[in-house]
Protein backbone atom coordinates (compact mmCIF):
# COMPACT_ATOMS: atom_id res chain seq x y z
CA UNK A 1 0.00 0.00 0.00
CA UNK A 2 2.87 2.16 0.97
CA UNK A 3 4.54 2.03 -2.70
CA UNK A 4 0.88 2.94 -4.43
CA UNK A 5 1.24 6.54 -2.68
CA UNK A 6 3.70 7.40 -4.81
CA UNK A 7 1.97 6.96 -7.27
CA UNK A 8 0.52 10.31 -9.56
CA UNK A 9 -2.80 9.73 -10.91
CA UNK A 10 -1.20 10.21 -14.29
CA UNK A 11 0.42 6.96 -13.33
CA UNK A 12 4.28 7.88 -12.51
CA UNK A 13 5.75 6.48 -9.37
CA UNK A 14 8.24 9.70 -9.05
CA UNK A 15 9.77 8.54 -5.80
CA UNK A 16 10.64 4.90 -7.82
CA UNK A 17 11.85 6.90 -10.92
CA UNK A 18 13.98 9.08 -8.98
CA UNK A 19 15.71 6.18 -7.56
CA UNK A 20 16.48 5.34 -10.91
CA UNK A 21 18.37 8.58 -11.49
CA UNK A 22 21.66 7.91 -9.05
CA UNK A 23 22.60 11.99 -9.93
CA UNK A 24 19.63 13.14 -8.73
CA UNK A 25 20.51 12.63 -5.31
CA UNK A 26 23.92 14.67 -5.34
CA UNK A 27 24.81 18.14 -3.54
CA UNK A 28 25.16 21.56 -5.89
CA UNK A 29 26.53 24.40 -3.46
CA UNK A 30 25.23 22.30 -0.71
CA UNK A 31 21.58 22.20 -1.58
CA UNK A 32 20.00 19.38 -3.50
CA UNK A 33 20.44 19.53 -6.88
CA UNK A 34 16.87 20.90 -8.38
CA UNK A 35 17.65 19.92 -11.79
CA UNK A 36 15.70 22.12 -14.66
CA UNK A 37 17.92 22.55 -17.50
CA UNK A 38 16.03 19.40 -19.53
CA UNK A 39 16.03 21.21 -22.70
CA UNK A 40 19.95 21.69 -22.77
CA UNK A 41 20.31 17.53 -21.56
CA UNK A 42 18.81 15.54 -19.08
CA UNK A 43 20.06 13.32 -17.09
CA UNK A 44 20.63 9.14 -17.14
CA UNK A 45 18.55 5.89 -15.40
CA UNK A 46 20.76 3.63 -13.93
CA UNK A 47 20.15 1.38 -17.07
CA UNK A 48 21.77 3.35 -19.29
CA UNK A 49 24.58 3.97 -17.51
CA UNK A 50 24.83 0.06 -16.69
CA UNK A 51 24.45 -0.59 -20.39
CA UNK A 52 27.58 1.86 -20.99
CA UNK A 53 29.32 0.12 -18.65
CA UNK A 54 28.34 -3.64 -19.41
CA UNK A 55 29.21 -2.97 -23.39
CA UNK A 56 33.27 -1.70 -22.04
CA UNK A 57 33.46 -4.53 -19.61
CA UNK A 58 31.88 -7.21 -21.71
CA UNK A 59 31.38 -6.07 -25.51
CA UNK A 60 33.97 -3.89 -26.37
CA UNK A 61 34.71 -4.74 -30.19
CA UNK A 62 34.02 -2.83 -33.71
CA UNK A 63 31.07 -3.55 -35.35
CA UNK A 64 30.37 -4.84 -39.08
CA UNK A 65 33.85 -6.08 -39.88
CA UNK A 66 35.06 -8.94 -38.27
CA UNK A 67 34.93 -12.13 -37.75
CA UNK A 68 35.59 -13.35 -34.56
CA UNK A 69 32.64 -13.96 -31.81
CA UNK A 70 32.49 -10.48 -30.30
CA UNK A 71 32.17 -8.47 -33.32
CA UNK A 72 29.32 -10.65 -34.52
CA UNK A 73 27.84 -9.99 -30.98
CA UNK A 74 28.30 -6.85 -30.70
CA UNK A 75 27.15 -5.79 -34.70
CA UNK A 76 23.89 -7.70 -33.11
CA UNK A 77 23.51 -5.66 -30.40
CA UNK A 78 24.32 -2.49 -32.47
CA UNK A 79 21.70 -3.30 -35.28
CA UNK A 80 19.31 -4.38 -32.47
CA UNK A 81 19.28 -0.84 -31.12
CA UNK A 82 18.60 0.60 -34.65
CA UNK A 83 15.78 -2.09 -34.37
CA UNK A 84 14.57 -0.34 -31.24
CA UNK A 85 15.20 3.26 -32.48
CA UNK A 86 13.02 1.97 -36.07
CA UNK A 87 9.92 0.42 -33.36
CA UNK A 88 10.07 3.50 -31.38
CA UNK A 89 9.55 6.19 -34.13
CA UNK A 90 7.22 3.41 -35.98
CA UNK A 91 9.60 3.92 -39.30
CA UNK A 92 8.88 1.42 -41.88
CA UNK A 93 12.45 0.00 -42.22
CA UNK A 94 15.33 -0.35 -39.74
CA UNK A 95 17.67 1.06 -42.82
CA UNK A 96 15.39 4.46 -42.48
CA UNK A 97 17.88 5.09 -39.12
CA UNK A 98 20.75 6.61 -39.63
CA UNK A 99 23.01 6.68 -36.62
CA UNK A 100 24.17 10.07 -36.51
CA UNK A 101 26.46 12.18 -33.64
CA UNK A 102 22.94 14.28 -32.63
CA UNK A 103 20.30 16.46 -34.16
CA UNK A 104 22.69 19.09 -35.31
CA UNK A 105 24.50 16.40 -37.83
CA UNK A 106 21.26 14.96 -38.52
CA UNK A 107 20.58 18.36 -40.12
CA UNK A 108 23.72 19.09 -41.39
CA UNK A 109 23.63 15.72 -43.56
CA UNK A 110 20.33 16.41 -45.17
CA UNK A 111 20.87 20.13 -45.78
CA UNK A 112 23.94 19.05 -47.41
CA UNK A 113 23.51 15.74 -49.22
CA UNK A 114 19.66 16.95 -50.20
CA UNK A 115 21.11 20.37 -50.74
CA UNK A 116 23.61 19.08 -53.59
CA UNK A 117 21.34 16.98 -55.51
CA UNK A 118 18.01 19.22 -55.37
CA UNK A 119 18.86 23.14 -54.68
CA UNK A 120 20.37 25.35 -57.42
CA UNK A 121 20.27 28.84 -57.54
CA UNK A 122 16.81 30.93 -57.21
CA UNK A 123 15.06 27.68 -55.05
CA UNK A 124 14.13 28.15 -52.32
CA UNK A 125 13.89 26.94 -48.09
CA UNK A 126 11.79 27.59 -45.56
CA UNK A 127 12.31 27.71 -41.61
CA UNK A 128 10.77 29.14 -38.77
CA UNK A 129 10.87 32.24 -36.70
CA UNK A 130 11.48 29.76 -33.87
CA UNK A 131 14.09 27.64 -34.90
CA UNK A 132 17.69 26.96 -33.15
CA UNK A 133 20.32 28.18 -34.85
CA UNK A 134 21.12 23.89 -35.74
CA UNK A 135 18.45 24.30 -37.73
CA UNK A 136 18.77 27.33 -39.37
CA UNK A 137 22.77 27.63 -39.84
CA UNK A 138 22.74 24.35 -42.83
CA UNK A 139 20.17 26.21 -44.69
CA UNK A 140 21.40 29.61 -44.53
CA UNK A 141 24.82 27.97 -45.53
CA UNK A 142 23.35 25.93 -48.54
CA UNK A 143 21.42 28.96 -49.53
CA UNK A 144 24.59 30.75 -49.70
CA UNK A 145 26.72 28.37 -51.47
CA UNK A 146 24.01 27.83 -54.40
CA UNK A 147 22.63 31.24 -54.21
CA UNK A 148 18.88 30.03 -52.85
CA UNK A 149 16.78 31.92 -50.51
CA UNK A 150 15.88 31.39 -46.85
CA UNK A 151 12.36 32.02 -46.09
CA UNK A 152 10.99 32.71 -42.62
CA UNK A 153 7.11 31.35 -41.44
CA UNK A 154 6.63 34.24 -38.55
CA UNK A 155 5.17 33.52 -35.24
CA UNK A 156 2.54 35.61 -33.52
CA UNK A 157 2.77 37.22 -30.05
CA UNK A 158 2.06 34.07 -28.19
CA UNK A 159 4.68 32.03 -29.64
CA UNK A 160 2.78 29.92 -32.66
CA UNK A 161 3.38 29.67 -35.69
CA UNK A 162 1.28 31.99 -38.44
CA UNK A 163 -0.18 29.07 -40.59
CA UNK A 164 -1.41 31.56 -43.25
CA UNK A 165 1.67 32.90 -43.64
CA UNK A 166 3.22 29.67 -44.09
CA UNK A 167 0.64 28.50 -46.46
CA UNK A 168 1.77 31.62 -48.75
CA UNK A 169 5.26 30.91 -48.82
CA UNK A 170 5.28 27.59 -49.94
CA UNK A 171 5.52 27.59 -54.28
CA UNK A 172 7.09 25.49 -56.82
CA UNK A 173 10.50 27.26 -56.29
CA UNK A 174 10.36 25.72 -52.38
CA UNK A 175 12.59 22.63 -51.99
CA UNK A 176 12.62 21.29 -48.46
CA UNK A 177 10.70 22.66 -45.28
CA UNK A 178 12.58 22.52 -41.96
CA UNK A 179 10.67 23.01 -38.79
CA UNK A 180 10.76 22.47 -35.14
CA UNK A 181 8.67 20.11 -33.74
CA UNK A 182 8.87 21.66 -29.92
CA UNK A 183 10.49 25.00 -29.78
CA UNK A 184 13.43 25.16 -27.48
CA UNK A 185 12.92 28.40 -25.55
CA UNK A 186 9.03 28.89 -26.41
CA UNK A 187 7.92 24.69 -25.49
CA UNK A 188 5.58 25.87 -28.83
CA UNK A 189 4.30 22.24 -29.88
CA UNK A 190 3.91 22.79 -33.97
CA UNK A 191 1.35 21.27 -35.90
CA UNK A 192 4.20 19.74 -38.34
CA UNK A 193 1.44 16.94 -39.55
CA UNK A 194 -0.46 19.99 -41.00
CA UNK A 195 2.72 21.52 -42.21
CA UNK A 196 3.85 18.25 -43.47
CA UNK A 197 0.19 18.15 -45.51
CA UNK A 198 0.42 21.69 -46.79
CA UNK A 199 4.22 21.18 -47.84
CA UNK A 200 3.42 17.57 -49.49
CA UNK A 201 -0.11 18.87 -51.37
CA UNK A 202 2.78 20.60 -53.21
CA UNK A 203 5.40 17.61 -53.13
CA UNK A 204 7.88 19.14 -51.03
CA UNK A 205 9.74 17.38 -48.40
CA UNK A 206 9.76 18.59 -44.69
CA UNK A 207 12.70 17.75 -42.16
CA UNK A 208 11.54 17.61 -38.37
CA UNK A 209 14.10 18.74 -35.81
CA UNK A 210 12.67 16.47 -33.04
CA UNK A 211 15.14 17.32 -30.41
CA UNK A 212 12.66 18.54 -27.87
CA UNK A 213 9.57 16.17 -28.85
CA UNK A 214 11.06 13.14 -28.56
CA UNK A 215 12.07 12.84 -25.43
CA UNK A 216 8.22 14.22 -24.03
CA UNK A 217 5.66 12.58 -26.59
CA UNK A 218 5.33 9.22 -28.96
CA UNK A 219 6.29 10.30 -32.29
CA UNK A 220 5.24 8.26 -34.94
CA UNK A 221 6.88 9.23 -38.16
CA UNK A 222 4.54 7.23 -40.36
CA UNK A 223 1.54 8.78 -39.10
CA UNK A 224 3.09 12.54 -39.51
CA UNK A 225 4.59 11.14 -42.99
CA UNK A 226 7.81 13.28 -42.41
CA UNK A 227 10.35 12.98 -44.83
CA UNK A 228 13.05 13.54 -42.61
CA UNK A 229 12.88 12.93 -38.82
CA UNK A 230 15.80 14.35 -36.58
CA UNK A 231 16.62 13.93 -32.32
CA UNK A 232 19.37 13.45 -29.97
CA UNK A 233 19.89 11.05 -27.60
CA UNK A 234 21.66 12.87 -24.60
CA UNK A 235 17.89 14.83 -24.28
CA UNK A 236 16.17 11.28 -24.52
CA UNK A 237 18.11 10.06 -21.30
CA UNK A 238 20.31 8.65 -23.34
CA UNK A 239 24.72 9.30 -23.58
CA UNK A 240 26.04 12.52 -25.46
CA UNK A 241 27.28 11.70 -28.75
CA UNK A 242 24.97 10.02 -30.56
CA UNK A 243 21.78 10.84 -32.59
CA UNK A 244 19.58 9.67 -35.07
CA UNK A 245 18.28 10.82 -38.73
CA UNK A 246 14.77 9.10 -39.80
CA UNK A 247 14.62 9.23 -43.57
CA UNK A 248 11.84 7.53 -45.75
CA UNK A 249 13.91 5.11 -47.37
CA UNK A 250 12.90 6.68 -51.06
CA UNK A 251 14.73 9.81 -50.02
CA UNK A 252 17.74 8.80 -48.21
CA UNK A 253 18.33 6.04 -51.28
CA UNK A 254 18.65 9.33 -53.71
CA UNK A 255 20.81 11.28 -51.14
CA UNK A 256 24.74 11.23 -52.24
CA UNK A 257 26.88 10.44 -48.95
CA UNK A 258 27.87 13.07 -46.89
CA UNK A 259 31.04 11.86 -44.95
CA UNK A 260 32.91 9.34 -46.24
CA UNK A 261 35.53 6.68 -45.41
CA UNK A 262 35.35 3.46 -44.14
CA UNK A 263 32.21 1.70 -43.44
CA UNK A 264 30.01 3.52 -46.08
CA UNK A 265 31.17 1.60 -49.30
CA UNK A 266 31.09 -1.79 -51.15
CA UNK A 267 33.48 -1.40 -53.50
CA UNK A 268 36.37 0.66 -53.70
CA UNK A 269 39.11 1.19 -56.43
CA UNK A 270 41.66 4.73 -57.39
CA UNK A 271 38.80 5.03 -60.35
CA UNK A 272 35.67 4.29 -59.15
CA UNK A 273 33.96 3.82 -55.55
CA UNK A 274 30.71 2.11 -55.28
CA UNK A 275 28.85 2.99 -51.99
CA UNK A 276 26.99 0.95 -49.75
CA UNK A 277 23.19 0.93 -49.14
CA UNK A 278 21.51 2.99 -46.72
CA UNK A 279 21.62 3.50 -43.76
CA UNK A 280 25.83 2.11 -43.87
CA UNK A 281 26.60 4.75 -46.68
CA UNK A 282 25.55 7.53 -44.50
CA UNK A 283 27.73 6.16 -40.84
CA UNK A 284 31.52 6.40 -41.64
CA UNK A 285 34.08 5.31 -39.58
CA UNK A 286 33.39 3.33 -36.34
CA UNK A 287 30.42 4.40 -35.00
CA UNK A 288 29.88 5.87 -31.31
CA UNK A 289 28.79 2.13 -30.66
CA UNK A 290 28.07 2.35 -26.67
CA UNK A 291 26.12 5.63 -27.82
CA UNK A 292 24.16 3.18 -29.92
CA UNK A 293 23.54 0.62 -27.17
CA UNK A 294 22.92 3.30 -24.18
CA UNK A 295 20.30 5.32 -26.54
CA UNK A 296 18.53 2.10 -27.14
CA UNK A 297 18.70 1.00 -23.29
CA UNK A 298 17.35 4.63 -23.12
CA UNK A 299 14.28 4.05 -25.32
CA UNK A 300 13.30 1.31 -23.56
CA UNK A 301 13.23 2.87 -20.22
CA UNK A 302 11.10 5.48 -21.22
CA UNK A 303 8.41 3.03 -22.80
CA UNK A 304 8.85 1.00 -19.71
CA UNK A 305 7.03 4.04 -18.33
CA UNK A 306 4.91 5.13 -20.82
CA UNK A 307 5.41 8.29 -23.24
CA UNK A 308 1.51 8.82 -22.92
CA UNK A 309 2.09 8.52 -18.73
CA UNK A 310 5.13 11.18 -18.80
CA UNK A 311 3.15 13.29 -21.23
CA UNK A 312 0.19 13.47 -18.96
CA UNK A 313 2.62 14.13 -15.82
CA UNK A 314 4.77 16.86 -17.84
CA UNK A 315 1.48 18.54 -18.13
CA UNK A 316 0.81 18.82 -14.66
CA UNK A 317 4.12 20.33 -14.03
CA UNK A 318 3.96 22.38 -16.60
CA UNK A 319 0.44 24.38 -15.60
CA UNK A 320 1.63 24.38 -11.35
CA UNK A 321 4.93 26.01 -12.38
CA UNK A 322 3.02 28.53 -14.73
CA UNK A 323 0.81 29.25 -12.22
CA UNK A 324 3.10 29.47 -10.06
CA UNK A 325 5.54 32.30 -11.77
CA UNK A 326 2.37 34.36 -12.67
CA UNK A 327 1.83 35.10 -9.10
CA UNK A 328 5.04 37.03 -9.11
CA UNK A 329 5.16 40.51 -10.31
CA UNK A 330 7.34 41.23 -12.63
CA UNK A 331 7.49 38.22 -14.18
CA UNK A 332 6.62 37.49 -17.84
CA UNK A 333 6.29 34.50 -19.47
CA UNK A 334 7.66 34.55 -22.92
CA UNK A 335 5.76 31.93 -24.98
CA UNK A 336 2.47 31.44 -24.54
CA UNK A 337 1.08 28.90 -27.14
CA UNK A 338 -1.85 26.99 -26.44
CA UNK A 339 0.02 23.83 -27.50
CA UNK A 340 3.01 23.68 -25.12
CA UNK A 341 5.80 21.13 -23.62
CA UNK A 342 6.89 21.03 -20.12
CA UNK A 343 9.18 24.42 -21.31
CA UNK A 344 9.04 27.83 -19.55
CA UNK A 345 10.61 30.73 -20.11
CA UNK A 346 10.58 33.75 -18.69
CA UNK A 347 11.92 37.28 -18.09
CA UNK A 348 11.41 39.57 -14.98
CA UNK A 349 11.02 43.46 -15.33
CA UNK A 350 14.37 45.11 -14.75
CA UNK A 351 16.79 42.06 -13.69
CA UNK A 352 18.80 39.88 -16.02
CA UNK A 353 18.61 36.67 -16.86
CA UNK A 354 22.07 36.02 -16.14
CA UNK A 355 22.02 37.14 -12.29
CA UNK A 356 18.60 35.55 -11.46
CA UNK A 357 20.73 32.48 -12.98
CA UNK A 358 23.52 33.31 -10.74
CA UNK A 359 21.22 33.08 -7.66
CA UNK A 360 19.36 30.16 -8.01
CA UNK A 361 22.93 28.01 -9.16
CA UNK A 362 23.93 29.05 -5.26
CA UNK A 363 20.38 27.55 -4.12
CA UNK A 364 20.86 24.43 -6.19
CA UNK A 365 18.98 24.69 -8.90
CA UNK A 366 20.12 24.66 -12.36
CA UNK A 367 17.87 26.56 -15.13
CA UNK A 368 19.08 28.12 -18.30
CA UNK A 369 19.80 31.71 -18.89
CA UNK A 370 20.63 33.41 -22.21
CA UNK A 371 19.42 33.23 -26.00
CA UNK A 372 18.76 29.02 -26.19
CA UNK A 373 20.60 29.44 -29.75
CA UNK A 374 17.61 31.06 -30.71
CA UNK A 375 18.74 34.68 -31.32
CA UNK A 376 16.36 35.31 -34.18
CA UNK A 377 13.53 34.59 -31.30
CA UNK A 378 15.05 36.40 -28.48
CA UNK A 379 15.40 39.97 -31.55
CA UNK A 380 11.09 38.92 -31.82
CA UNK A 381 10.64 39.46 -28.55
CA UNK A 382 13.22 42.18 -28.03
CA UNK A 383 15.09 40.31 -25.10
CA UNK A 384 18.77 39.46 -24.53
CA UNK A 385 17.68 36.39 -23.25
CA UNK A 386 15.63 34.28 -20.94
CA UNK A 387 15.38 32.24 -18.07
CA UNK A 388 14.33 28.92 -19.12
CA UNK A 389 13.26 25.85 -16.89
CA UNK A 390 12.38 22.86 -18.74
CA UNK A 391 11.28 19.91 -16.81
CA UNK A 392 11.38 16.00 -16.90
CA UNK A 393 9.39 13.07 -15.50
CA UNK A 394 12.25 13.19 -12.70
CA UNK A 395 11.24 16.33 -11.50
CA UNK A 396 8.09 17.40 -8.99
CA UNK A 397 5.77 19.78 -7.93
CA UNK A 398 7.60 20.18 -4.47
CA UNK A 399 10.71 21.07 -6.50
CA UNK A 400 8.95 23.72 -8.20
CA UNK A 401 7.84 24.88 -5.12
CA UNK A 402 11.66 25.62 -4.03
CA UNK A 403 12.34 26.98 -8.09
CA UNK A 404 9.69 29.67 -7.02
CA UNK A 405 10.97 30.26 -3.72
CA UNK A 406 14.37 30.75 -4.87
CA UNK A 407 13.42 32.99 -7.74
CA UNK A 408 11.66 35.10 -5.01
CA UNK A 409 14.77 35.18 -3.26
CA UNK A 410 16.81 36.17 -6.08
CA UNK A 411 14.30 39.00 -7.67
CA UNK A 412 14.27 40.52 -4.16
CA UNK A 413 18.51 40.59 -3.85
CA UNK A 414 18.60 41.73 -7.38
CA UNK A 415 15.81 44.51 -7.67
CA UNK B 1 48.45 51.34 -3.64
CA UNK B 2 50.00 48.86 -5.69
CA UNK B 3 47.53 45.94 -7.23
CA UNK B 4 48.77 43.81 -5.00
CA UNK B 5 47.44 45.82 -1.87
CA UNK B 6 44.31 46.50 -3.57
CA UNK B 7 44.04 42.76 -4.15
CA UNK B 8 44.60 42.08 -0.67
CA UNK B 9 42.08 44.80 0.54
CA UNK B 10 39.67 43.26 -1.50
CA UNK B 11 40.35 39.83 0.00
CA UNK B 12 39.93 40.99 3.29
CA UNK B 13 36.78 42.47 2.57
CA UNK B 14 35.61 39.31 1.37
CA UNK B 15 36.85 37.43 4.67
CA UNK B 16 34.32 39.12 6.71
CA UNK B 17 31.50 37.43 4.98
CA UNK B 18 29.88 33.85 6.35
CA UNK B 19 28.11 32.68 3.55
CA UNK B 20 27.21 33.05 -0.78
CA UNK B 21 24.26 35.58 0.05
CA UNK B 22 26.86 38.18 1.55
CA UNK B 23 28.99 38.14 -0.82
CA UNK B 24 26.28 38.09 -3.74
CA UNK B 25 24.82 41.00 -1.91
CA UNK B 26 27.92 42.80 -1.73
CA UNK B 27 28.51 42.19 -5.33
CA UNK B 28 25.47 43.83 -6.16
CA UNK B 29 25.93 46.23 -4.01
CA UNK B 30 29.31 47.24 -5.64
CA UNK B 31 27.43 46.94 -9.13
CA UNK B 32 25.33 49.54 -8.20
CA UNK B 33 27.84 51.65 -7.06
CA UNK B 34 30.01 51.31 -9.74
CA UNK B 35 30.53 54.62 -11.82
CA UNK B 36 28.84 54.70 -14.69
CA UNK B 37 30.71 54.36 -18.45
CA UNK B 38 29.89 57.54 -20.25
CA UNK B 39 27.16 56.78 -22.66
CA UNK B 40 29.34 57.67 -25.37
CA UNK B 41 31.32 54.42 -24.95
CA UNK B 42 28.41 52.40 -24.66
CA UNK B 43 28.80 51.54 -28.38
CA UNK B 44 28.83 48.06 -29.84
CA UNK B 45 32.78 48.56 -30.42
CA UNK B 46 33.28 48.30 -26.85
CA UNK B 47 31.50 45.23 -25.90
CA UNK B 48 33.36 42.40 -24.76
CA UNK B 49 32.70 39.56 -26.76
CA UNK B 50 31.55 35.93 -25.40
CA UNK B 51 29.93 37.02 -22.58
CA UNK B 52 25.70 36.24 -21.83
CA UNK B 53 25.51 39.69 -20.00
CA UNK B 54 27.03 42.34 -22.29
CA UNK B 55 29.65 44.29 -20.84
CA UNK B 56 31.15 47.73 -22.03
CA UNK B 57 34.30 48.60 -21.13
CA UNK B 58 36.36 51.83 -22.39
CA UNK B 59 40.05 52.83 -21.26
CA UNK B 60 41.79 56.05 -21.21
CA UNK B 61 45.85 56.56 -20.71
CA UNK B 62 46.31 59.88 -18.44
CA UNK B 63 49.78 60.73 -17.43
CA UNK B 64 51.15 57.05 -18.32
CA UNK B 65 48.44 55.55 -16.58
CA UNK B 66 45.03 53.87 -17.71
CA UNK B 67 41.90 54.81 -16.13
CA UNK B 68 39.16 52.25 -17.09
CA UNK B 69 35.64 52.96 -17.26
CA UNK B 70 33.09 49.92 -17.45
CA UNK B 71 29.11 48.46 -17.64
CA UNK B 72 27.28 45.67 -17.32
CA UNK B 73 23.64 45.73 -18.24
CA UNK B 74 23.41 42.46 -15.46
CA UNK B 75 24.08 43.47 -11.72
CA UNK B 76 26.60 40.92 -10.42
CA UNK B 77 28.13 41.14 -13.82
CA UNK B 78 28.68 44.43 -13.01
CA UNK B 79 29.90 44.09 -9.49
CA UNK B 80 32.63 41.63 -10.58
CA UNK B 81 33.65 44.61 -13.00
CA UNK B 82 33.75 46.83 -10.37
CA UNK B 83 36.16 44.70 -8.70
CA UNK B 84 38.45 44.56 -11.41
CA UNK B 85 38.20 48.35 -12.17
CA UNK B 86 39.17 49.11 -8.48
CA UNK B 87 41.76 46.84 -8.78
CA UNK B 88 43.70 47.65 -12.21
CA UNK B 89 42.95 51.18 -12.55
CA UNK B 90 45.18 53.98 -12.31
CA UNK B 91 48.04 52.07 -13.51
CA UNK B 92 50.51 51.90 -15.68
CA UNK B 93 50.40 49.60 -18.74
CA UNK B 94 53.13 47.38 -17.13
CA UNK B 95 52.11 47.04 -14.31
CA UNK B 96 48.48 45.47 -15.53
CA UNK B 97 50.02 43.19 -17.98
CA UNK B 98 52.17 41.74 -14.93
CA UNK B 99 49.25 41.78 -12.81
CA UNK B 100 48.61 38.29 -11.22
CA UNK B 101 44.80 38.62 -9.79
CA UNK B 102 44.80 35.78 -7.61
CA UNK B 103 42.32 37.63 -5.27
CA UNK B 104 39.24 36.23 -7.67
CA UNK B 105 40.48 32.79 -6.35
CA UNK B 106 41.02 33.57 -2.59
CA UNK B 107 37.48 35.72 -2.23
CA UNK B 108 35.48 32.59 -4.28
CA UNK B 109 34.70 33.60 -7.68
CA UNK B 110 36.85 31.01 -9.35
CA UNK B 111 33.66 29.78 -10.61
CA UNK B 112 33.11 32.77 -12.75
CA UNK B 113 36.87 32.34 -14.13
CA UNK B 114 35.72 29.28 -16.17
CA UNK B 115 35.78 29.80 -20.08
CA UNK B 116 32.27 27.84 -19.87
CA UNK B 117 30.74 30.50 -17.87
CA UNK B 118 29.81 32.61 -19.60
CA UNK B 119 29.82 35.81 -17.69
CA UNK B 120 32.55 36.83 -19.67
CA UNK B 121 34.95 37.46 -16.49
CA UNK B 122 37.90 36.19 -18.70
CA UNK B 123 37.26 38.05 -21.33
CA UNK B 124 37.49 41.25 -19.13
CA UNK B 125 40.61 40.77 -18.28
CA UNK B 126 41.89 39.42 -20.93
CA UNK B 127 40.47 42.84 -22.94
CA UNK B 128 41.86 44.84 -19.79
CA UNK B 129 45.71 43.29 -20.92
CA UNK B 130 45.43 43.60 -24.65
CA UNK B 131 44.10 47.64 -23.69
CA UNK B 132 47.33 48.08 -21.51
CA UNK B 133 49.33 45.79 -24.30
CA UNK B 134 48.14 48.63 -26.98
CA UNK B 135 49.26 51.67 -25.11
CA UNK B 136 52.51 49.79 -24.60
CA UNK B 137 52.64 49.20 -28.03
CA UNK B 138 52.17 52.70 -28.49
CA UNK B 139 55.01 54.05 -26.27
Amino acid sequence: MTEAKTIDKTGIDIQKIRADFPILSRKVNGKPLIYFDNGATAQKPLSVINAIDHYYREQNANIHRGVHTMSQEITVAYENARATVQKHLNAKHAAEIVFTSGTTESINLVAHSFGKKFVSAGDEVIVTAMEHHSNILPWQQLCEEKGAILKVVPINDAGELIMEEYKKLLNAKTKIVAVTHISNTLGTVNPVKEIIALAHAQNIPVLVDGAQSVPHMAVDVQELDADFYCFSGHKLFGPTGVGILYGKEKWLNELPPYKVGGGTIKTVSFEKTEYADVPLRFEAGTPHIEGGIGLAAAIDYVNAIGLDHIAAYEQELLTHATEQLQKIAGVKIIGTAKNKASVISFVVEGIHAFDLGTILDQLGIAVRTGHHCTQPLMAHYCVQGTVRAAFAFYNTKEEIDEFIKGLERAINMLK
Amino acid sequence: MTIEETEKEITEEFEMFDDWMQKYEYLIDLGKSLPVISEEYKTDDKIIKGCQSRVWLHSELKDGKIVYTADSDAIITKGMVALMVRVLSGHTPDEIMNAKLGFVEKIGLTQHLSPTRSNGLLSMIKQMKLDALAYKARG
